[in-house]
């Protein structure tokens, strides 16, 4: 059981060391400026195109 | 859904469903709208954004002057350009889709981020495509006010202390979860024999967890400690900090012992607690900064020079003769030379009517021309202006503020000098007994006399209070607002605005002709449709569009006009009785408005400001908890006299200027010290708010008022007022439970450790344990509030 331990228990030091830099990365890039606009745009579907005059190519 | 006043019959919702549209304008809109591809704005948008205002693009033009941009933008190598923007407007998510959408599809945008949550707009784009004032006049049409800010560091100095503080609360959670694993291990493994190898494999990953749990995340206690002890003033960061490094310290020092008693566990529980109250109490202090930005926003930025065009307010030169059009505010302080018009001065001096403004007359920065484009010559501009001066008034108030001391700080001064006499005297007193025991016991007594629950006891109870005020439409910007709150016995009320909706309404009609009162209604609404002043917006709803010939308006008194061949009179009865007679019925406060024809009188509309829903509510409450009721009013006095006798308050002052307001609020102060709540929302308040010992602003307000003020009642009414001196006082009442708690916990377990009764371990769960019961008697305050 010990044995286990001296195992497990660095394994789960260095997820920690993981969740840590994942976070401080993310909050350095500006994940946590802005919390309630991102939500909304997950679920905008943007497939709608305006019909736009003098433009031959199409976007999709 | 897009609500839109049904009048007209035509149907078109930007959404695709059928709603009634109020005119053809409308519907072409909505059209205009979908065709964009843009109406998932009104599915999205979880707040209707306030009516756009007219906006012109050829005031934007100022914004490509190399004078005004200097210092507000930024170039790119490759020849792009970069500006930072304050969006006004912005209500909700949808808002940020449809800026972002709108922006995108203009070719000179490189790069568009906004951030919602703060209301900024960095804009990248190239000046080689399209001037910066296409791209403004953009966001404007879509009806957002943008506003360059100053590429300051203070933007992002706040950003950088919000992403700092997140990590340092992240840090500790973390480290209180692992912790608090092994620590349960530990415990249980108690009962158990746990063997001696594996408990100080468990101490020791536990000390390389919680240390950075300790110089990282608790390092604003440590520097707040330190800046206390310096400025003589300890406060409550100074027996947390002791707490935090000396149940640090000893554990550190068992584990390199090998010993058993660490309490990795209560320093980081203590640590993460303690910021996730700081974080609530720094996202409301930015909130609140974030609203003070609006002040100088009153004054345009912008001008326009008669015979060069639009320049930056900040170029006028006194003399300089510039042109403003109706609907727009003075950009500086001046006279006027051509024109006349009315002018609104309700934020300046809270005087809700509009005043006539003839060549000659003065007027000030950020007051708003109402109906005739003038031309006025420039005496002050810039810092000089009246409206600054008001800024400054603030800023000094704002320094006078009285502060009510914390308890906790109190209590805190003299904890810390006796909780470490207190172990420095067991100390001695067990290695003269029995020196194995000594530090053990010491080390016992430090713990419970920890005062960790008694740090708590305040920050928690008040975030818990500020959340249930929150819920109720009550935004604490202010620490102190609250406990203020809980002791008011005075409530100050700026009329204007506060306990009525600020603007002209129809409050009665008497009919005094043969024709019935929806026909008068049509009448009036045709005569006045054409006109910009207050009296004639609240006509604008009863207009049904019947046509009117040889419309002629006599200044400042009324507008005459021929309907169906019959010429009606609309007019002031009580400016011009002669002309338009009729029985001047005691209607104090209202604005006496006769229609009438050749032959006689036909009806008489009385026009007034109208109450708040919940105002009689609210003063009935306040005056029935034994709460004195006032009304400070820059308004008329009939006016003010009007609202004050229908709402039953007995005190009340009119026509007050700042100056007069704050006399007034040292005249209550000195009868016998009470504590002052100030409710207002002019701009003219904010000095008054700031000297108040709790300052309440209504979010519909001006942002002035906000930035000064305390607490900020976000929906339109002053209403969760009683409700918030009722959560209020709960909160208090529970932060004295929790002191009183934590200190019969701290002074009950001191002896018993001292005498050596309580072991270590036992100290550490006493001290989570009391903890977690003043956090959970907080909690109460915000469950029960529902």
């Amino acid at each position: 059981m010990t044995l286990s331990l001296y195992i497990l228990i660095p394994i789960s030091l260095v997820l920690i060391v993981i969740a840590v830099w994942a976070f401080f990365w993310a909050a350095d890039s500006g994940q946590f400026d802005d919390m309630d606009a991102p939500a909304w745009k997950i679920i905008l579907d943007d497939d709608k195109k305006p019909p736009e005059e003098g433009r031959s190519h199409d976007e999709r | 859904m897009v609500e839109v006043p049904a009048i007209r019959g035509q149907r078109a919702a930007p959404t695709g469903e059928t709603a009634p549209t109020c005119c053809a304008g409308c519907q072409a809109a909505v059209m205009l709208i979908r065709g964009a591809g843009l109406d998932a704005y009104y599915r999205l948008r979880t707040a209707n954004a306030p009516k756009a205002e007219d906006t012109r693009a050829a005031e934007w033009v100022a914004y490509d002057r190399e004078a005004v941009q200097r210092g507000l933008i930024a170039t790119h190598e490759d020849g792009s350009q970069e500006i930072l923007l304050l969006m006004d407007g912005l209500r909700c998510a949808a808002c940020s889709w449809l800026v972002e959408h709108a922006l995108e599809r203009e070719t000179a945008v490189r790069e568009v981020r906004l951030n919602a949550a703060t209301a900024r707009l960095l804009l990248r784009w190239d000046p080689a495509v399209a001037p910066l004032s296409h791209l403004l006049g953009r966001l404007a049409a879509l009806g957002y006010t943008p506003t360059p800010l100053s590429a300051s560091g203070q933007d992002q100095a706040l950003v950088q202390e919000r992403r700092t503080m997140l990590k340092r609360l992240w840090v500790a959670g973390l480290g209180m979860m692992q912790v608090m694993m092994y620590a349960i291990a530990v415990y249980i493994g108690d009962g158990w024999d746990l063997d001696v190898e594996t408990r100080s494999l468990f101490n020791w990953v536990s000390l390389l967890i919680t240390t950075p749990v300790v110089f990282y995340s608790s390092q604003p206690f440590f520097e707040g400690a330190w800046r206390g002890l310096r400025n003589r003033a300890p406060g409550m960061d100074v027996p947390v900090a002791v707490a935090i490094a000396l149940a640090y310290a000893a554990s550190v020092v068992v584990t390199l012992q090998g010993g058993a008693e660490v309490y990795f566990d209560s320093v980081t529980m203590f640590a993460f607690f303690l910021l996730a109250g700081r974080w609530f109490e720094m996202s409301a202090r930015h909130r609140a900064g974030r609203l003070g930005e609006a002040l100088g926003r009153l004054v345009p930025d912008t001008a326009e020079l008669i015979d060069v065009g639009f320049v930056g307010a900040v170029e006028l030169q006194a003399g300089d003769r510039i042109r403003v059009r109706a609907g727009d505010r003075f950009p500086c302080d001046g006279y006027l030379v051509h024109g006349s018009t009315h002018v609104d001065e309700s934020l300046l001096t809270g005087e809700s009517v509009p005043l006539t403004r003839d060549p000659g007359d003065a007027v000030v920065a950020g007051s708003l021309n109402l109906d005739a484009p003038v031309e006025v010559v420039v005496e002050r501009s810039g810092a000089a202006t009246l409206v600054s001066g008001i800024g400054r008034l603030l800023a000094r108030a704002q320094s006078e503020r009285p502060r009510i001391a914390a308890l906790a700080d109190q209590v805190a001064r003299w904890f810390v000098v006796v909780m470490l006499g207190l172990a420095a005297l067991t100390f001695l007193a067990w290695s003269y007994l029995d020196p194995a025991r000594a530090f053990p016991i010491t080390l016992a007594v430090l713990v419970v006399a920890c005062p960790c629950a008694l740090a708590l006891a305040t920050p928690v109870a008040l975030t818990s209070g500020t959340l249930a005020l929150a819920r109720r439409g009550l935004l604490v910007t202010r620490a102190d607002a609250l406990e203020a709150l809980a002791k008011t016995d005075v409530v100050v009320f700026d009329k204007t605005g506060t306990l009525t909706h600020g603007d002209m309404r129809i409050s009665d009609v008497s009919l005094l002709g043969v024709i019935g009162e929806a026909e008068v209604f049509a009448l009036a609404a045709a005569l006045e449709r054409s006109a910009e002043h207050p009296i004639a917006k609240a006509f604008r709803v009863y207009d049904d569009g019947r046509e009117v010939q040889d419309l002629s308006i006599v200044r400042h008194v009324g507008v005459s006009g021929t309907i169906d061949g019959v010429r009606y009179s609309l007019g002031r009865a009580d400016i011009d009785p002669q002309r338009w007679s009729g029985p001047l019925a005691a209607n104090f406060g209202g604005t006496p408005v006769v229609l009438s024809t050749d032959s006689g009188p036909l009806a008489q509309f009385t026009l007034s400001d109208t109450l708040r829903a919940g105002a009689q509510a609210l003063v009935e409450d306040l005056q029935a908890r034994g709460i004195e009721v006032e009304i400070l009013s820059g308004d008329h006095p009939a006016a003010v006299e009007a609202v004050a006798k229908e709402l039953g308050v007995v005190h009340w002052l009119a026509r007050q200027s700042p100056e007069q307001k704050l006399e007034r609020l040292e005249a209550i102060r000195g009868q016998s010290t009470p504590v002052i709540a100030v409710v207002g929302d002019g701009v003219n308040d904010a000095p008054v708010l700031a000297a108040a010992d709790v300052a309440i602003a209504l979010g519909s307000g001006s942002a002035l008022a906000q930035s000064s003020a305390g607490m900020i009642l976000l929906g339109d009414t002053p209403t969760p007022l009683a409700a918030g001196i009722t959560i209020a006082r709960r909160t208090l009442r529970t932060i004295r439970q929790n002191l009183g708690l934590s200190l019969f916990y701290n002074l009950g377990g001191i002896p018993l450790a001292a005498i050596g009764l309580i072991p270590p371990w036992l100290a550490a769960i006493g001290m989570a344990a009391s903890s977690l019961i003043v956090v959970l008697n907080s909690s109460k305050l915000y469950r029960g509030s529902t």
